[in-house]
């Protein structure tokens, strides 16, 4: 069904397919997990239905306008045509109108209520807590030692529906992986449950959708869907602490990030335990840096370190002014957290 | 407006039978210079003020658009900073619908009222004027912020915590809270003015199924405003106290609830939402017949189309809402509402159709601009109906799926019934012509404009662009669509421009109008052009919904509109009664009134007292409230306010 209606939308709106059939990174046209699918079909039979609509009434207006039209100039030379008539308009449109909206009511409950809750009990549940303007996540397992914190970057296992228990910290938000569920707000003061399932490896981007102040444009998100061993492996590495740094060089670079970083970052197996920022445990397993703003290469890395008020105006990530010697054993030694 | 306690039988006159005209002219006239403009209460000059007040800032937000565009016709731009977008999104918001959309559509019926339903004037013409007079200064009082770089940066709806204290301790929250409970009372005391003018000050025969179809709308909208418009003042008040006084409203810390906001906002923002189109609609159904040559098809359930929007506008609230995490059952339950209100639309809309296919249409510039209207009102109509889809809603929402509808609801129903009706109604208002060639550039440059503008953001919004970023990264798909948007919305401000010379032009020199240059069937095209300052010289008797086009119309009515009462003893009136329209008392009206403006001074200085947390400037300001009310509340006798003496 949702094959048939995407080929009819391609051919009704041509730009339309485009966005559908280019594969955007944040489209939502093409979904890939059980939470969007239905609602993916719903949004191709709304697609369809509105477009022949518009173009119905377009057509409607156009020839009423044309059929009979009277000669430019004054209008009190043309005669005044009698009340009455036209009713059946109203009847016959406003009818067809209202069962076609019953038809669509009727396919939106249905989606609804499959998208409420998982095919079936969640494998984990993952808490996220949205912070101006980044995403912390807790993976929850029921042995404590395995439970561990990280950032921005989730990890799923293929076909496993994984529970999401979004937490308000400081103003609203809202979480969404277009290609894997639609949102849902983070408000502080509640919890609200959410979940998401991946069908098709791929790393799926994601963005805050309630305006939250003035980095909202720079706070994503990503869901890499993994086969069932490989996240395995990337579960085990994550609750693994950081090993102690061999060379002298990187000593002294974690000693600079325990100087200016510790109070905010932590990075298990260090003395470094702050909890304002994310927890850079294994920030080389990222691939950006400050929520999707920067790629995470050493360049950037720098960068950011050096001065993250001029990428990310107004993020809580201070101007270090660091001498060139301690920016460059930091930014080796974060380097080194993979 | 008071009832005179004598019983006077008015004299019924044949126009022209006497020389009234000039008699009535002194009677009525706005005296000249300075002083006539301070303290009008004319309503056709009230009017037309709030039209050009409300077009300036239209202007204004317009511009504020066109720099933010600047911004996202590329990824990574840095034009602005992220705090001057934000401010600007916000203000942008707050003037468009706050500034603009309803005052415009307060402007056409304040002018067109008293003439539609053939009266001297509104209800109670000094609240007019405070209506206008407040407005004014809210808007002026929202703005001074722009200078001092403080303007509000949460969003036109403002969620807290984001605007409370904690996220934003500067003045700009301050600025919108005020402006806003500044402004509320605005339009509080315009809706009881409308109502009343309604209920009350009806030509004899204008019985209520013979009301043109905007009067229809306003009324709607003014009960729906009435009703509204208290929840958002409220949610100001408790804000205001949160972030001023130390309360807790939304203080989660406190087991406040910042949803608590969003539900009172949304309260009063849906019903507004259909209040400033409502009347838009209702331009549409009185001025596309006279362009179709036949009265509008099925009048009756038009008008209840319209009402019915606005009741069921009331129980839809909570699709604004969608993703904050609410019950299935509630979800449920307010996505059917909204998808019910389509129907009413769909009414209208075959209405509007049938019209134009039974008629004989004329195209002239107001027929472009009201018709084109329909297929923009299908187009936001439907993506409204999308995005009233719950499991839908929660990927399109807070996308530029979302910018695109309300732009196509806001700019598609009512600026385009906007122009229509200022093209329609130039006439009345001043006596010419405005330009038909420069009329049809200025359509099509704005009809393609805003297509051109606005309908890719649908498409950029199924791509997953959210609304309110100030930039986006490059490989997303985005940056086409964007810069296209920009070229379309800068042609759109071309439209906008050739409509202003076109204002300019036909000011001075477009052709003399006539009283009835378009042969339209209601009451204003019966008076001339522009209308004197008494609107009818003698009170019509109206039989008809067509007055001027029964005898075309082979109906038997007969409405009476050179022979009816005279009432020149003074300011006066008719009131009717409220279904049937019979005469029932005559009005003793007021004069020009400094009244309103110190009102509305007072006012304005207790609010720039509080944000500027000065005592002092406070008490002065209510102070001079006070003296104000006490000032224009003082008995007068010609009112007949004060009892005269019985002669035993």
């Amino acid at each position: 069904m949702s094959d048939r209606l995407r080929r009819c939308g391609c051919v009704l709106v041509p730009l339309l397919g485009v966005a559908a059939c280019g594969h955007v990174p944040m489209g939502y046209l093409h979904t890939f997990g059980p939470a969007a699918d239905p609602v993916t079909s719903l949004g191709w039979g709304f697609i369809a239905v509105c477009t022949l609509v518009i173009l119905i009434i377009a057509s409607l207006l156009l020839a009423a306008t044309l059929r009979a039209r009277a000669p430019q100039g004054a209008l009190a030379n043309v005669p005044i045509a009698q009340p009455g008539g036209g009713l059946r308009w109203i009847y016959i449109g406003t009818g067809v109108s209202t069962v076609a909206l019953l038809g669509l009511v009727v396919w939106t409950m249905f989606t609804l209520a499959a998208i409420a809750q998982p095919p079936g009990p969640p494998a984990f549940t993952i808490e996220i807590r949205a912070h101006q303007w980044w995403w912390e996540a807790r993976y929850i397992d029921d042995e404590p030692e395995r439970t561990f914190v990280t950032a921005n970057e989730l990890h799923i296992p293929l076909g496993k529906p994984v529970q999401l228990r979004l937490i308000g910290d400081d103003v609203i938000h809202s979480f969404w992986i277009p290609a894997l569920a639609g949102k849902t707000d983070v408000i502080p003061g509640q919890t609200n449950i959410a979940w998401i399932e991946g069908n098709t490896l791929g790393t799926y981007r994601g963005q805050c959708t309630e305006y939250c102040g003035a980095q909202h444009a720079h706070m994503t998100e990503s869901v890499t869907v993994d086969s069932a061993a490989d996240f395995k492996l990337w579960w085990s590495h994550q609750i693994s602490a950081a090993s102690s740094p061999a060379a002298d060089s990187m000593r002294q670079g974690e000693s600079v990030f325990l100087a200016h970083c510790a109070a905010c970052h932590t990075v298990r197996g260090t003395g470094a335990g702050g909890i304002v920022g994310p927890d850079l445990t294994h920030i080389m397993s990222r691939h950006t840096l400050g929520a999707g703003t920067l790629p995470n290469d050493s360049e950037h890395l720098s960068a950011w370190i050096t001065n993250a008020q001029a990428v990310k105006p107004g993020c809580r990530m201070p101007t270090l002014d660091l001498p060139r010697p301690d920016l460059d054993a930091v930014t080796a030694y974060v380097q080194t957290l993979h | 407006m008071s009832a005179t306690e004598e019983n006077r039988t008015t004299r019924i006159v044949r126009e022209g039978e006497v020389t009234i005209d000039r008699h009535l002219e002194a009677i009525w006239k706005t005296r000249p210079g300075l002083r006539g403009v301070l303290s009008s209460v004319d309503h056709k000059r009230i009017g037309i003020r709030y039209i050009v007040t409300a077009f300036v800032f239209l202007i204004a937000g317009g511009v504020e658009a066109l720099i933010m565009r600047l911004q996202l016709a590329h990824s990574d731009l840095k034009i602005l900073s992220p705090e001057a977008y934000n401010q600007l999104f916000t203000m942008h918001g707050f003037t468009m619908i706050f500034l603009y959309a309803g005052p415009v559509l307060s402007g056409f019926s304040n002018y067109l009222w008293p003439l539609l339903l053939g009266s001297r004037d509104m209800a109670f013409p000094r609240l007019n004027a405070l209506s206008y007079w407040i407005f004014l200064l809210a808007g002026i009082f929202l703005y001074a912020s722009f200078p001092l770089g403080v303007s509000p940066d949460a969003g036109w709806f403002n969620y807290p915590p984001l605007s409370g204290k904690d996220y934003n301790p500067g003045p700009n929250i301050d600025f919108y809270l005020l402006g806003l409970i500044f402004l509320g009372i605005s339009t509080t005391v315009g809706a009881a003015n409308f109502l009343v003018s309604l209920l009350r000050t009806r030509a004899p025969g204008m019985s209520i199924n013979r009301l043109p179809i905007l009067v229809w709308g306003t009324l709607t909208a003014s009960v729906g405003n009435l009703l509204a418009v208290p929840a958002v003042t409220l949610a100001c008040v408790l804000l205001f106290a949160d972030r001023q006084f130390g309360t807790h409203f939304f203080d989660v810390e406190a087991h406040g609830q910042p949803l608590l906001w969003q539900h009172l906002f949304w309260m009063f923002g849906h019903p507004w939402v259909y209040a400033i189109v409502l009347p838009a609609l209702g331009i549409v159904s009185d001025a596309l017949p006279t362009f179709c040559r036949r009265p509008l098809v099925g009048y009756t359930p038009v008008a209840l189309a319209t009402v019915s929007t606005m009741i069921v506008g009331f129980g839809v609230w909570l699709h604004h809402m969608f993703a904050t995490g609410m019950p299935v059952l509630s979800l449920a339950f307010f996505s059917a509402a909204s998808l019910v209100i389509t129907i009413p639309s769909a009414v209208s809309t075959f209405a509007w159709i049938a019209t134009i296919w039974t008629g004989k249409p004329v195209l002239t510039t107001p027929f472009l601009f009201l018709s084109s209207f329909i297929i923009l009102f299908v187009i936001g109509g439907v993506s409204g109906v999308m995005t009233g889809a719950v499991p839908l809603d929660f990927q399109l929402t807070d996308t530029y799926f979302v910018v695109a509808h309300l732009h196509y609801v806001l700019i598609g129903i009512n600026v385009f019934p906007v122009m229509g009706g200022i093209y329609y109604w130039f006439p009345k208002m001043t006596g010419r012509m405005m330009s038909e060639r420069l009329g049809r550039w200025n359509f099509w440059t704005m009809f393609l404009g805003f297509n051109i503008g606005f309908f890719p953001m649908h498409i950029v919004g199924l791509m997953g662009m959210p609304r309110r970023i100030y930039t986006y990264a490059p490989g997303l798909g985005w940056d086409t669509i964007n810069l296209i948007t920009t070229l379309g919305s800068f042609a759109f401000a071309v439209g906008i421009l050739l409509f202003l010379i076109n204002l300019t032009v036909s000011l001075r020199r477009g052709i003399p109008a006539g009283a009835n240059p378009w042969d339209g069937p209601t009451l204003e095209w019966s008076v001339p052009s522009p209308v004197p300052a008494y609107n009818f010289a003698v009170i019509p008797v109206v039989a008809s919904r067509h007055p001027l086009w029964e005898e075309r119309l082979e109906s038997p009515e007969r409405s009476s509109l050179s022979r009816g009462y005279l009432l020149n003893h003074g300011r006066e009136t008719l009131a009717t009664t409220v279904l049937d329209a019979e005469p029932d008392l005559i009005l003793e009206m007021p004069g020009d009134s400094y009244g309103p403006l110190a009102l509305a001074l007072g006012l304005g200085v207790l609010f720039v007292g509080l944000i500027l947390h000065s005592g002092p400037w406070a008490v002065i300001g209510i102070l001079a409230t006070a003296l104000a009310i006490l000032f224009w509340l003082w008995p007068q006798r010609r009112l007949g306010q004060i009892a005269e003496p019985h002669h035993v």
